[in-house]
């Protein structure tokens, strides 16, 4: 038997310096200098490209005139998390892979810019919008995420009383606890929630609907409901010793690295498996060599190509250090006597002819398992759906992704709206941030335009005379 | 949200940013896309016997990649019969009665024909006129435009021909093509100017092809002088402004125009005495939404400082702005390195070795090279903090002198009272 040496965890003052945001922001010549570099253009692409449609060159041209408030406005006001967006979005898909400098010399750094200008904001420390006047209407929002947060800052600006109700203690969703420090700190997303909060919105924490209050409370005394419970941790991986000592969820690993609550794992010096290739897989692995593991390897059944991170994060996740086994899965998971993870079975993969879908399926190849030695396994092959609450709403779902009419938001009860990863899915979105914060938009301005309405409908011509 | 509406010699206007005459007024269809777009005002591309102009008109100077630095032209006034800019403008102001629409004219240098059109531009309701003196080419030819802008006597007289009939403000523009514009813009107030407006184009051309020789731009292989504008000009026009503002004979408001691309130089204009500004080149470049940015940088600056109108930033700076003369000779400055923030490039040291007082030391210490200056020899001539590159890296700091403020003036004063006979000029 091999020799273990016991894993502990880093020292506090390298865990905070591994912790700290990674990027740099610009430096104030730098952002002059960028923001000159923009060419304003007219009907600008990357404003298309934006799920929220902020105002690109606008803000960008405010930074260049030393508007610093102006910029923070335009980019708060088409995206309330538009200083978490700035760092976590994929830019290079979005805003900055549309930009018209890409080929002519280098897109213009607009999350950058965005960064530089909501940076200002949060240090400005002063609100950069009000809330409306009261309509007398009441929505309830489920959830206190980027979807969340964003229908309950649209709907407090048009003068609707708005509650959040939040599960966990600090609101912001995966933002505040799932998106690895390094890249969002949590004080980034907390600034998002209190800008919310100053315009009247009730967040209520640490109250999980459907547990701590029943849905009838919110159907009975609302006049709306926005549902934006997001997705939940990662799904069994079904096979063999994956409750063993050592194996962690992906989510709950990132989320003990931004919690003051939960214990940071021990993982310095650690042999870490990651199974799986998305944007929470590398979160995982680079959470995981950040807290100090000795060698960090990705195991995806399929290959580079058919992965879904983002180029960005394969190279970020390289520079750490990561490894990536291709065409390699899991088949079991063996523990030592005393129940601790030991060794990862895996079995060669290879891919298939492309099939119907044009993807290729990945088959064992027979006789090629093997053992990898492993101190922690992480699992980030997706994340659970909300079934049992969209059912207690009573809203119909295509296995677990809430069915919404696209445009409006409205689910198949005209009283529930839904945002964010918990419509994403089976072909519906994307699950990002910028995306869950564009729905909450929608389904906000939906609301208020379904009451704009009834209102109409109720007023009488005599009424209207006055 | 501070108040912007402006009243510049009773013409009102919800903001202080206008579009001048020019290629952006031209029509009825441009104007009120402008005022959508919020524009507060505009004056119309200069009316008169419609002209013919040349195909090939404009050019620009671009500065180490940044596109129009100065702008350029060679085209007249308007190209459209006067019946047709006449509908139009009554259109415009039917649709943005709050709006400020100013009709720009240009005739020649007779009465009876500034009477006729003085009229006619008033019968379909705008808010005042503009008369252009100052167009640099072809309309000079004529004997209008700058030729008649540059004689003080005939800006005086045309002046008054269109105050007989004007029944709103009258503005007058000046042409920069001048010495010293105070004394075309005295003339225009012993005319009856309401108001002046500065500058008009200046003499200029873009440029040279070094390849077809040819001139920038050119018109079939020849080219003419033409009129320049953009941000290269602003600190011509910004003296202009400031010149006028400060005159004591001139008192009347001023519309600040040239270079004006931000807020922020709109807001220098509003400080040195103009009462709104006008812009045409920064709308040429970047189309009429630029407005979106002034105004809100406007905005947010007037709510950071408290200030509550944009009329009172009106002229806030003009009596900084002084003669050479009176100028302290015994205040201080010298130039200080913050080794900090300083990057290491050395410019400040090469450009005071080469071309000023040889006072930056470049100096080796424990962790590297740094540069320090020797401020017992730092005349503070600022050159070191312009050449710099980082914000904040050369700070220009204030030597408190034990002697009393002393100007030029003052000197000679002494000197003339202690020696009689002394005969130096005083320096204005
Ligand atoms: C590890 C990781 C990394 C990611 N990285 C990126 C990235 O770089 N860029 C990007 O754009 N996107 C990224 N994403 C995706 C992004 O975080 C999500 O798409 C986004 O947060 C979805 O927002 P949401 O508001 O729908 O849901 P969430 O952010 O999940 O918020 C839902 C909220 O609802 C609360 N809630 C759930 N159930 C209840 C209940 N019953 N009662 C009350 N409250 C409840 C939850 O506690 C949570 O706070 C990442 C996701 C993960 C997991
Ligand atoms: C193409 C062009 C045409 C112009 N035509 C007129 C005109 O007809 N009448 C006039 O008074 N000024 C005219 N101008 C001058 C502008 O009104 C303005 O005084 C000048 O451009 C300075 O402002 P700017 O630096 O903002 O461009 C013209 C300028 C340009 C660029
Ligand atoms: S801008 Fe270009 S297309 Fe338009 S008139 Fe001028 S030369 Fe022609």
């Amino acid at each position: 038997m091999e020799q273990r040496i016991p894993l502990r965890s880093l020292a506090p003052e390298l865990l905070a310096r591994n912790f700290a945001e990674a990027e740099p922001g610009l430096t104030p010549k730098a952002a002059v200098e960028e923001s000159n570099r923009c060419l304003y253009c007219y009907d600008a692409p990357c404003i298309k490209a934006c799920p929220t449609g902020i105002n690109i060159p606008s803000f960008i041209k405010r930074i260049a005139t030393s508007n610093l408030k102006g910029a923070a406005t335009a980019i708060m006001d088409a995206n309330p998390v538009g200083a978490s967006c700035s760092r976590v979005c994929p830019t290079e898909i979005l805003c900055e892979g549309a930009c018209v400098l890409n080929d002519a010399s280098e897109p213009i750094m607009i999350g950058k810019l965005q960064r530089y200008a909501t940076d200002w904001a949060i240090q400005n420390g002063r609100p950069l919008f009000k809330a409306g006047t009261p309509n007398g209407r009441k929505v309830a929002i489920v959830g206190g995420g980027p979807a969340g947060l964003s229908a309950a800052r649209e709907l407090a600006r048009d003068g609707f009383a708005v509650t959040i109700y939040e599960a966990k203690p600090l609101a912001g969703g995966l933002d505040t606890h799932g998106i690895v420090s390094f890249r969002l700190p949590q004080s980034v997303s907390l600034w998002e929630v209190e800008q919310v909060e100053k315009l009247g919105v009730t967040i209520r924490t640490g109250v999980k609907v459907g547990t701590d209050v029943p849905v009838s409370d919110l159907m009975d005394n609302f006049d709306a409901v926005v549902l934006a419970a997001g997705m939940g941790y990662v799904p069994p991986l079904g096979i063999e010793g994956e409750f063993l000592d050592g194996v962690y969820d992906a989510i709950q690993l990132v989320e003990g690295t931004k919690s003051d609550e939960l214990p940071i794992l021990a993982l310095s010096g650690a042999r870490v498996a990651v199974i799986g290739a998305g944007n929470t897989a590398i979160d995982a692995a680079t959470c995981s060599v950040r807290l100090g593991a000795e060698n960090v390897k990705i195991v995806y059944r399929r290959t580079k190509d058919e992965m879904t991170a983002y180029d960005f994060e394969y190279e970020f996740a390289k520079q750490e250090g990561v490894e990536f086994s291709w065409l390699t899965a899991p088949s079991r998971i063996i523990g030592d006597e005393n129940g601790k993870v030991m060794h990862l079975e895996c079995v060669r993969m290879q891919l298939t002819e492309p099939g119907a879908d044009g993807r290729r399926t990945p088959v064992p190849i027979e006789g090629s398992e093997f053992l990898m030695p492993v101190d922690a396994i992480v699992t980030a092959i997706g994340q659970k759906r909300r079934t049992g609450l969209i059912e207690m709403f009573g809203l119909a779902h295509n296995r677990g992704v809430v069915q919404i009419d696209t445009a409006t938001h409205v689910t198949s009860n005209p009283k529930v709206y839904a945002a964010g990863d918990i419509v994403f899915g089976a072909g519906q979105g994307e699950a990002m941030v910028v995306s869950a914060a564009e729905q909450g938009k929608r389904c906000a301005h939906a609301i208020r335009e379904h009451f704009a309405s009834a209102a109409d409908d109720e007023s009488g011509p005599e009424q209207v005379a006055i | 949200m501070a108040d912007l509406t402006i009243n510049l010699a009773g013409i009102k206007a919800p903001n202080p940013f206008w579009l001048a005459s020019a290629p952006p007024t031209n029509t009825g269809y441009q104007v009120q896309r402008a005022f959508e777009a919020g524009w507060g005002g505009a004056v119309w591309k200069t009316l008169g016997e419609p002209i013919i102009n040349t195909s090939s008109r404009f050019a620009a100077v671009h500065f180490n990649g940044q596109r129009v630095a100065g702008f350029n032209n060679i085209e007249l006034i308007t190209d459209r019969p006067l019946e047709v800019n006449l509908k139009e403008i009554y259109e415009t102001k039917k649709r943005f009665p709050n709006h400020a629409v100013v009709a720009s004219l240009m005739v020649e240098p007779k009465r009876e024909k500034w009477h006729e059109i003085v009229k006619r531009v008033e019968d379909v309701g705008v808010d005042g006129l503009e008369l252009n003196f100052g167009c640099p080419h072809g309309m000079a030819e004529r004997g209008m435009g700058a030729a008649s802008g540059q004689q003080p006597d005939l800006v005086e007289k045309q002046t008054m021909w269109a105050k007989e009939a004007a029944k709103t403000p009258v503005i007058v523009k000046l042409t920069p093509n001048i010495t010293d514009i105070t004394v075309t813009a005295r003339h225009a107030v012993m005319g009856g100017a309401d108001a002046i407006s500065m500058i008009n184009t200046i003499n200029s051309l873009a440029g040279v092809d070094i390849h077809s020789w040819n001139t920038i731009p050119h018109v079939g292989g020849k080219g003419a002088h033409g009129g320049y504008c953009g941000p290269a000009v602003k600190p011509i026009a910004l003296n202009m402004v400031a010149e006028c503002a400060r005159h004591p004979e001139i008192g009347v408001p001023i519309s600040g125009i040239g270079g004006i691309s931000t807020w922020q130089d709109a807001v220098e204009f509003m400080l040195m005495g103009a009462s709104g500004v006008q812009i045409c080149t920064a709308a040429m470049h970047h189309g009429f939404r630029i407005v979106e940015e002034m105004i809100d940088g406007l905005n947010n600056y007037l709510d950071e400082k408290g200030i509550e109108s944009v009329m009172e930033l009106v002229g806030k700076s003009v009596q900084r702005y002084s003669n050479w003369g009176d100028l302290d000779l015994n205040y201080k400055v010298v130039a200080r390195i913050n080794t900090d923030t300083c990057i290491n490039c050395n410019k400040c040291h090469i450009a005071c070795e080469d071309t000023s007082h040889q006072c930056i030391d470049m100096l080796t210490g424990a962790s590297g090279n740094y540069l320090e200056v020797r401020e017992e020899d730092c005349v503070g001539c600022n050159l070191c903090s312009i050449v710099c590159p980082v914000d904040g890296a050369i700070e220009m700091v204030e030597i408190a002198s034990d002697l009393n403020p002393m100007s030029w003036n003052d000197r000679q004063r002494t000197l003339a009272r202690l020696n009689a006979g002394q005969t130096e000029m005083e320096v204005v």
